[in-house]
């Protein structure tokens, strides 16, 4: 595998914008895919949307204790290759994976595999917050209920407040843990998704925009909390704000018409860019 | 020399004015190259040229239409010799009246023509006769006013657009009052009729009462019962055959709507559905006769050959065919309002690691009870309102019986009854279908008030 990894590190800078919207053919990812201590390890992974190609290719780590973000212009594919990572593009009618993602050495997309216990080991925070039109607790509790995880109304009470509080949540809702979760503001919204999702303890957690819907301190808020989540779990996240990936991130990918550009230490990508393609995206030229 | 013939000049009368109008308005402009100095397009000169055309002279026309007949009738009435009249009754002046208008348009008369019958009957004809001719002088004179009163408008600076709006506005306004009128005076009728109803039997008989025999004497000397008004057997009936309905179409028409809006792969449901659609199109009357020549006796031998008592008319065959009848009002309002349920709530859901199922069941289910439970209710108000299933399948003895193998009958199924067949409009029979009516209206506006409610109050809940 590292034969491979170090084959892909190579440096092309040749292919420009043009080309790749042309259709010229994209000679492989700049950086290092790798991590040393990888929690998820995905291999020439391709995506179809019916005959359309959104993922192209594309290989990275998860490291453990990390965050990586996906940065990119829109409709470049990060969306589709987080939900390759716990399955949730099974539920789209026509679409197709191929390559190889594992989880701890655990192929994801065997045949064998149950995609559900998965979701639960690889949780996801979506863009827009959605909880359910239940109550706070009952949010909190849902995965908790649905995978037996407790056995006394204590051990429920106790998990649904160690997760608000690891969602920084638990001070602000402790007096109205009944009433709706729909009644909260979007940033607290986007907490208890936070909450619901840590509440299954995932050793992964996929965001998809997470503070795309929300206010700058709510943003900040929850920038804050990722930093924190990241001694216990894995990260990756997509954004279209370069200064939430420079801020949160340690490693950064660049997306680019389904192709994985250029991958790296986060402060290098952002100071110093080895593609034509990222500089270009990451001082604004496009995207 | 019909009125549909003056109706047809009057079409023309407005085509000419139309046409008129739009080439005045061009000239008024200073020809066609300068319409753009015209406050409106042409066309709109043209339409208000022909609004002036048609509509004061179509007013004149229904005004005139509606006293022509009073008048003549007044006039020949009061040119009938005095000693003919003086001692009839109103009804027999009415008949009188009638022979003269028969005779006058050469029908059958109800007894031999008198020579004063005769005269009436020509002065009837000739008065009629020119009545017709001031009719349509009068209106296409009138026609012809409007036309040049918008030639004399026209004008450049006239503002065509604006007033052929707002008459346009004007008329909308009235179709639209129609429908709400009728139904007041639909409402205002049965109110008042079931008024005169509890005049006559006391309210506490009528809704606490547990003998329904609304059979009394059309006359005095007839032998038969004085009519017993209590209406609870007919709403233990109406509850259990909407019972058994809303046991049969709740749970088919929500598991239905389950399969096709999560599971059902996009193909089946293109054919399901509709087809599912299919059942409310089909007549009530067909569903009746299905329950009453094909269950029924289905139901009657079962319930034999297992040693029950089954009447051949049962609660039992009417609730199951209007089960089935109303399965597609349950299954595609629940259809309508899962699919309302975000995929962002699905989503949610199966990032934590639900199956589908659970999905269904925890997320889905709970988010889309409100309008669940709304279109139920709709459900059920038709059930309570539906007639011809019941009318042919449960029967006419007002049974206060929970048992659904026998023979119950209905409020509706009894308001068919009392109306149908002869007897004064005024007996306590006739007006008891009133006030079994009104109810009927209050019981299922109230639940559709309820129903609607929940359905939008649900709606607005994801906006
Ligand atoms: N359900 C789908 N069916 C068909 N095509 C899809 C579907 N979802 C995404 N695509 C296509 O796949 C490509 C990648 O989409 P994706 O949502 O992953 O982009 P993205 O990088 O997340 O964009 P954004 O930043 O706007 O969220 C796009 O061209 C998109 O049109
Ligand atoms: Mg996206």
């Amino acid at each position: 595998m590292n034969a491979l990894a170090s084959e892909i590190v190579r440096d092309t800078g040749a292919v420009s914008a043009a080309d790749l919207a042309r259709g010229g053919h994209f000679s492989g990812t700049i950086g290092d895919i790798t991590t040393p201590d990888p929690r998820m390890v995905c291999r020439e992974v391709n995506v179809w949307y019916g005959d359309k190609h959104a993922i192209k290719d594309v290989s990275l780590d998860i490291g453990n204790h990390q965050v990586v973000a996906m940065i990119g212009p829109s409709g470049c594919g990060k969306s589709t290759f987080l939900r390759c990572l716990n399955r949730m593009n099974d539920t789209i009618d026509g679409c197709r994976v191929r390559g190889s993602i594992t989880l701890d050495g655990q192929e994801i997309y065997d045949k064998g595999l149950d995609p559900v216990p998965l979701r639960a080991q690889v949780g996801m925070v979506f863009q827009k917050p959605n909880p359910f039109p239940k109550s706070i607790y009952e949010n909190v509790a849902y995965g908790a209920r649905i995978h037996g995880l407790t056995n006394s109304k204590a051990e429920l009470d106790a998990l649904v407040e160690t997760s608000l509080r690891k969602a920084g949540l638990w001070n602000e809702v402790k007096d109205r843990l009944d009433q709706p979760g729909t009644g909260l503001s979007g940033g607290q919204q986007q907490r208890l998704c936070i909450a619901r999702t840590i509440a299954v303890s995932p050793e992964v957690i996929l965001m998809d925009e997470p503070c795309s819907a929300l206010d700058p301190i709510a943003t900040a808020i929850i920038e804050e909390l990722i930093d924190e989540l990241r001694e216990q779990y894995s990260i990756a996240i997509v954004t279209h704000s370069m200064q939430q990936a420079a801020r949160v991130s340690q490693r950064t990918a660049y997306f680019h018409l389904g192709d994985l550009v250029e991958v790296g230490e986060t402060t290098q990508v952002f100071t110093n860019p080895r593609h034509k393609l990222t500089e270009d995206y990451i001082t604004g030229r496009f995207g | 020399m019909h009125t549909w013939t003056l109706l047809v000049a009057l079409l023309a009368a407005a085509a000419l004015a139309y046409h008129v109008g739009r080439k005045r308005a061009i000239a008024t402009a200073g020809g066609s190259g300068r319409i753009n100095t015209l406050h409106s397009l042409p066309a709109y000169y043209g339409f208000y040229a022909a609004m002036w055309a048609a509509i004061p002279a179509l007013l004149l026309l229904g005004l005139w239409l509606g006293v022509q007949d009073q008048v003549i009738t007044t006039l020949v009435k009061a040119s009938l010799p005095p000693q003919s009249v003086a001692e009839l009754t109103p009804g027999a002046l009415g008949l009188l009246m009638n022979d003269v208008k028969n005779v006058a348009s050469g029908n059958i008369a109800s007894g031999a023509v008198t020579p004063a019958i005769q005269t009436a009957a020509d002065h009837y004809a000739r008065l009629q006769h020119l009545a017709r001719w001031t009719q349509w002088l009068l209106v296409l004179a009138i026609s012809v006013a409007g036309m040049s009163f918008a030639w004399s408008q026209t004008r450049p600076t006239m503002r065509a657009r604006n007033r052929v709006e707002s008459v346009v506005l004007g008329v909308l306004i009235l179709f639209s009052s129609i429908a709400v009128l009728t139904t007041l005076g639909i409402v205002l009728s049965v109110v008042f009729e079931s008024w005169q109803f509890f005049q006559k039997i006391a309210p506490s008989e009528f809704f606490l009462g547990t003998l329904w025999s609304p059979q009394t004497a059309m006359r005095a000397d007839q032998v038969a019962a004085d009519g017993a008004f209590g209406a609870v057997p007919l709403f233990t009936g109406t509850l259990l055959v909407s019972f058994i309905a809303m046991m049969v179409a709740v749970p088919i028409g929500l598991m239905a709507a389950i399969y096709l809006s999560e599971y059902a792969p996009r193909k089946v449901r293109s054919v399901a559905k509709p087809l599912l659609e299919i059942l409310a199109g089909i007549p009530t009357v067909v569903y009746g006769f299905f329950a009453a020549l094909t269950l029924a006796p289905v139901i009657r031998d079962l319930g034999e050959q297992l040693g029950f008592a089954v009447a051949s008319e049962s609660a039992l065959a009417a609730g199951l065919v209007m089960g089935i009848m109303i399965i597609p009002f349950v299954s595609s309002l629940s259809d309508d309002v899962i699919n309302a349920v975000p995929q962002a709530m699905r989503d949610g859901s199966y990032a934590l690691g639900a199956t589908q199922s659970e999905t269904i069941r925890r997320v889905v289910i709970p988010a889309a009870l409100p309008g669940i439970v709304g279109g139920v209710l709709l459900a059920v108000s038709r059930a309570i309102g539906e007639t011809m299933i019941v009318v042919m399948a449960a029967g006419l003895t007002a049974n206060l019986t929970a048992n659904p193998l026998a023979s119950v009958t209905t409020v509706t199924v009894q308001i068919v009854t009392l109306l149908t067949g002869d007897q004064e409009f005024d007996s306590a029979k006739t007006l008891a279908a009133f006030a079994l009516g009104l109810t009927l209206f209050l019981v299922t506006l109230t639940l559709n008030i309820i129903a609607l409610h929940i359905v939008r109050k649900y709606r607005e809940q994801y906006e």
